[in-house]
């Protein structure tokens, strides 16, 4: 029992280390610039907010949140809801070419973003949406959208039909069943296959970086990657905005690990 | 209204997004690679296949070409035995399983781009943790050639090992503990219980991975443009970079649609062998 303890104390152990590199960040994000470089001791001698000061009053930053916060949750929304129709439909109707429908969206998943984005950056252009929320709604809900259908087809497969026929008898039709039997039970489908959405889009980098243009649109991985330093790189600032940037995602590791983990293992396996 | 039509119904709206969004843009991009697009200089005329001829003598292809490789499969190698031995690590965890898999996935679900700032901290020749670790040396990791790759390999494998170790960890909670038993009756135990029950129920689920993580590596992008901008002397320069550089910094929309279908054929080909492996998985269960 004891070595058992012991032994969970040294895997845990193990995986803060394995963490470290992130740790590290969040100790830089709040070390005085005067420490910063060049790094004479591991621990600083005293902690300042100074750095997340600087990123909130006079960077980007707190504008590329919230376009952040807007597109992925509107891209997440798109996907979603077009996903949720579309795996009820290849689930459960009798849709001709299902499998090569299916199959369609498992290739779709694998497409490089570097292929696709010079043909959407024209068409982008054309429909002068260059530097807006819609282009990266659009782009991000249609890039995840083939995952998303892929995982809610495989979630609604796995609920007995035997539900939804008790139903018809009842006199529901196939929408009604869809909405008062299907929907409830998917729910916690749609939460996995939604955060995985949304985690794509709020990480998404290429697309915003060719898309976007000024802070009207710039997400927060572009405003990182461009975060200006005068004479020299602030590497303190860039901690604590790259802190910021990590709140999501901490976010579900830590309160919806389940789903997260769910939406993984069934996008992965493919079964 | 009839289930078919029903069914169709529903499906439109994804399928025109799809449609829109997905495919046109993926046969697009073919289109652009045969033409010659440079839009500053209005140049748009047809090229036929000359982009192709020109990438199969272009030493920076090339060049680009091997990195990718290099990358791709240190990346996946290495993440593949780490991914597996955190996952055996892991099994056999009683207390704080919900903390270690925080602790894990938060490498997998933090943006590309906070890693790439992350690691270039780290990598910082006079304030950096690693250079500290290592005595107060200076080194310049991501600015010598020889460097530049191997750190940007560490990168990558630190973002991408949480994803292995899930998988391998879900199919290692699922073999039966009796199994073991049954063969420490046998007088099997530690690496012949592995090598006789753990390796022959994982080796699958790790192929599927090493796939899945292959498809991913080849179309990797932000992490190096972000940590190394393919630099120091192109030592890091993979081809999603070099297309990205031809469409977007020297304006060659044509010739860098060519590097990106090169990227595109080389993913796909990649999926084909992932979606015969998993066929060949579903037919055997």
């Amino acid at each position: 029992m004891r070595a058992g303890r012991l032994r969970d104390g040294l895997v845990l152990l193990a995986l803060a280390v394995y963490a470290a590199p992130f740790f590290w960040q969040a100790l830089t994000s709040l070390r005085p610039d005067a420490e910063l470089l060049p790094l004479t001791r591991l621990l600083p001698s005293r902690l300042t907010l100074a750095h997340y000061d600087v990123v909130l009053r006079e960077s980007l930053m707190p504008r590329a949140l919230v376009n952040s916060l807007g597109v992925a949750l509107l891209s997440t929304a798109l996907a979603v809801g077009l996903g949720t129709l579309a795996a009820f439909a290849l689930a459960r109707l009798p849709v001709p070419g299902r499998r090569g429908i299916l199959l369609g969206m498992i290739a779709a998943t694998a497409f490089p973003q570097i292929a696709t984005v010079s043909p959407l950056y024209l068409l982008m252009r054309t429909l002068g949406l260059r530097d807006t929320w819609l282009a990266l709604i659009l782009a991000n809900g249609s890039f995840t959208l083939p995952l998303v259908i892929w995982l809610l087809a495989g979630f609604i497969r796995e609920i007995p039909r035997a539900l939804e026929e008790a139903a018809a008898v009842d006199g529901a039709d196939r929408l009604a069943a869809l909405r008062w039997v299907v929907l409830p039970l998917v729910a916690p489908g749609m939460a996995s296959a939604g955060l995985l959405a949304f985690l794509f889009s709020w990480n998404e980098f290429l697309f915003a970086y060719t898309f976007t243009a000024t802070g009207a649109s710039r997400t927060v991985p572009v405003a990182l990657a461009l975060f200006p330093g005068v004479f020299e790189v602030p590497w303190g600032d860039i901690a604590a905005a790259s802190l910021l940037a990590s709140l999501p995602p901490i976010l579900i590791v830590v309160a919806f690990q389940r789903y997260l983990v769910r939406g993984l293992l069934a996008g992965a396996l493919r079964e | 209204m009839t289930d078919r039509r029903l069914g169709w119904l529903l499906l439109a709206p994804a399928l025109a997004v799809l449609g829109g969004l997905t495919v046109y843009p993926a046969l697009w991009v073919l289109w652009l690679s045969l033409q010659y697009r440079i839009p500053v200089f209005s140049i748009a005329r047809w090229a036929g296949l000359e982009h192709y001829a020109f990438l199969a003598g272009d030493t920076r292809f090339w060049n680009a070409a091997g990195i990718t490789v290099v990358f791709t499969s240190c990346s996946v190698a290495l993440e593949c035995a780490l991914g597996l031995a955190i996952a055996l690590g892991l099994r056999g965890q009683h207390r704080g399983r919900r903390v270690a898999l925080a602790l894990l996935l938060l490498a997998w679900a933090l943006p590309s781009v906070v890693t790439a700032k992350m690691f270039e901290w780290l990598y910082h020749p006079a304030g950096g943790l690693v250079n500290f670790l290592l005595g107060g040396r200076i080194i310049n990791w991501l600015g010598d050639p020889a460097l530049a790759l191997p750190a940007l390999i560490v990168a990558d494998v630190w973002r991408a090992t949480p994803f292995v170790a899930l998988l391998c960890y879900a199919r290692l909670l699922t073999i039966p503990a009796d199994l073991y038993e049954a063969a420490q009756v046998d007088g099997a135990a530690g690496l012949q219980a592995f090598a006789r029950i753990t390796w022959p129920l994982v080796r699958p689920i790790l192929l599927v991975t090493l796939l899945f993580r292959t498809l991913d590596a080849l179309r990797a992008f932000d992490i190096m443009f972000v940590l190394t901008g393919g630099g120091p002397a192109g030592t890091t320069e993979t081809l999603t970079v070099y297309a990205y550089r031809a469409l977007f910094q020297t304006l060659q929309v044509g010739f860098g649609s060519a590097i990106g279908v090169v990227v595109f054929a080389l993913v796909m080909a990649v999926a084909v062998v992932y979606l015969r492996v998993i066929g060949r998985a579903e037919r055997a269960a």
